[in-house]
């Protein structure tokens, strides 16, 4: 489903040059929950907006689905974040004035659905991640645990064929944290492809596969 | 993705900044509605001249004559035989005390005329008779007194017959004007009319400088005017500059030439103040493009194009000047009908209306097209990394 071929990145900061990612080369399959894992300033943040179709390779070749990335333009990138990708944030990225409701139908509405179809998807999904009852409260009057939840049926609702998790416990407490492995554990149990990528070994174990990322390179993998 | 659905979300958002919306707002209202006001007032004053001109009816020549000896009542009825000219109406205007029995009286215009006055003016009477031959011979002293002025001096006790002082002498009523409202700067209702030859000799002057001339046939008009003007310069050995004649067409198209010129000034008065007031909500929306730059960066990850972010930003601005423009107008009605309380005359069009609601639509359209632009434009990476 996914494959990265010799993908790299250059950044220029300020005179440096600084190889972000070089040559990166794995394959993930349908079904598979993979972790990413890499300290801070390992490239693991350019590998996870390359994937996300976010940022597209300097040298080598991705595919996704089996679209070339590389040669895709700005809609065609717009429309693969919409359709093939759920991302869910660190810090969540909600929008703020939106009501949980609203803000699982934003990408149902980029889609295209309709008002009255996206609105009864979107109570579906609030009711996969246990929020049937949040719908009307915006971010502010909910925890970070059921924002995270709440962002995660934001990345359900378009059923993507991946969904990217960059640190999704990292702005919660412990147990908190776990509930959300969980839940992402539950979701790749009925079959979703799910990408997470943190910088913690202990959530990495929690996933099938993990790939580590030092200083731009994979450095072991797999590790099962 | 569905328009409904984007003009929702923009009065989510202009509804959020309620205060900053309506400060952003502020310069379209205030430049709206003085456009509607201006030209509603501007247009108003110069129809009502206009159509007072043509009243008068086209056929009408307006004579003046500004040499030291005017016309005497021969010369007059001698011109009124010239071809083409259907009858003269000379008069000579001299203001004096008009009063009823031992009242104080007031200052009021006297018109001295001759029979054909009224015809030529329009003008009809209420009860009476007109101004005779005989009354112009014998310079009688009786006169013919507008409606107001029969109001005032009789209340609702018929004037025909009775008596009243103008200028310390005794005139006789013989008619009453019906109402004519205020026209070409002279008020008939408030005037008194009596013989030319007696106001002449009230007035201690025989001369006439001023007359209607009625042409036979409308489009012979500027043919009448020539020959008016000829006639003019022969008898009183006149150069053109000291005799007018002018028809009621050319004051037409004074007027007219006057009312276009207001409306550019007014146009171009109001372009300015648009112009800021659009500056304005650039402005603003620039402001709203940078605080919400995450906002961008999360609907561009969630699968947002840049057409989709262009077309939120630019409907809010739409949205915002539309709002404007819908207040201005309703303020500038409102403004217009209370300066029609206070006697101006207001008119305003639904043209006008439509045109100051398509410049605000225009407005935001234009002015919120380079912040949309630059918020399409922002890269999802760098606008997802901003807090």
């Amino acid at each position: 489903m996914i494959e990265m071929k010799n993908v790299s990145k250059t950044y220029m900061i300020g005179d440096t040059e600084v190889k972000a990612l070089d040559q990166i080369h794995f394959q993930i399959g349908k079904g598979e929950f993979v972790a990413i894992v890499g300290p801070s300033g390992s490239g693991k943040s350019t590998l996870m907006n390359m994937l996300g179709c976010l940022d597209v390779p300097d040298e080598g070749e991705y595919f996704l689905d089996g679209i070339d990335i590389n040669n895709s333009s700005d809609n065609d990138l717009a429309q693969i974040r919409n359709t093939k990708i759920g991302f869910v944030f660190q810090n969540f990225n909600l929008l703020s004035k939106l009501n949980a409701l609203e803000n699982v139908e934003v990408p149902m509405m980029y889609k295209g659905v309709s008002a009255g179809e996206s609105k009864r998807l979107a109570s579906a999904y609030l009711e996969r991640v246990g929020l049937q009852d949040r719908g009307k409260h915006t971010p502010k009057e909910l925890s970070g645990g059921q924002q995270q939840r709440v962002a995660i049926a934001r990345a359900l609702s378009c059923e993507p064929q991946i969904i990217l998790a960059d640190e999704p416990t990292g702005a919660l407490d412990q147990k908190t944290g776990r509930e959300i492995i969980c839940l992402l554990k539950e979701l790749n149990a009925q079959g979703q492809t799910i990408i997470l990528i943190t910088h913690d070994n202990n959530i990495a174990q929690q996933a099938n596969r993990q790939i580590c990322i030092i200083d731009g390179q994979i450095s072991e993998e797999p590790r099962l | 993705m569905k328009i409904m659905r984007t003009i929702r979300l923009a009065l989510k958002n202009i509804r959020s900044n309620k205060l900053r919306s309506a400060l952003t707002m502020l310069g379209l209202i205030i430049g709206i509605s003085s456009v509607i006001v201006l030209v509603g007032i501007g247009t108003g004053a110069t129809t009502n001249i206009t159509s007072e001109v043509a009243s008068l009816g086209t056929d009408i020549l307006t004579v003046s004559v500004n040499t030291d000896q005017g016309l005497t009542l021969d010369e007059v009825s001698e011109l009124s035989e010239l071809s083409g000219i259907k009858q003269a109406a000379p008069f000579a205007n001299v203001s004096a005390t008009v009063s009823k029995g031992a009242s104080t009286g007031s200052m009021l215009s006297v018109l001295g005329v001759d029979g054909n006055y009224l015809d030529v003016r329009n003008y009809t009477l209420s009860a009476g008779r007109e101004i005779s031959f005989i009354d112009l011979d014998n310079q009688s002293k009786v006169c013919i007194i507008g409606a107001d002025v029969s109001q005032d001096l009789f209340n609702n006790e018929n004037p025909v017959d009775q008596t009243i002082k103008i200028g310390g002498d005794n005139y006789t009523v013989i008619g009453t004007l019906t109402e004519q409202g205020s026209s070409m700067g002279t008020n008939a209702d408030s005037m008194v009319l009596m013989p030319v030859t007696t106001a002449q000799s009230l007035a201690g002057s025989g001369d006439i400088k001023s007359l209607y001339v009625q042409t036979e046939n409308e489009d012979a008009v500027n043919f009448t005017q020539l020959a008016t003007e000829n006639y003019l310069k022969t008898t009183l050995d006149a150069s053109s500059d000291e005799i007018s004649v002018t028809t009621q067409q050319s004051m037409l198209d004074t007027m007219s030439s006057v009312q276009d010129t207001l409306i550019l000034l007014l146009a171009g008065i109001a372009s300015i103040s648009l112009l800021v007031g659009g500056i304005g909500v650039m402005n603003v929306m620039l402001v709203s493009v940078t605080e919400r730059t995450k906002e961008i960066g999360i609907r561009k990850s969630l699968g947002a194009r840049k057409s989709n972010i262009l077309v939120q930003f630019l409907i809010e601005a739409l949205i915002l000047c539309l709002l404007g423009g819908i207040t201005g107008i309703l303020l500038g009605l409102g403004v217009g009908s209370a300066a029609e309380l206070l006697g101006y005359t207001f008119t305003y069009s639904l043209n006008i209306v439509g045109i100051a609601f398509g410049f605000a639509a225009v407005i935001g359209l234009v002015f919120g097209i380079f912040p949309a632009y630059r918020a399409s434009c922002l890269n999802p990476i760098e606008a997802l990394r901003m807090d």
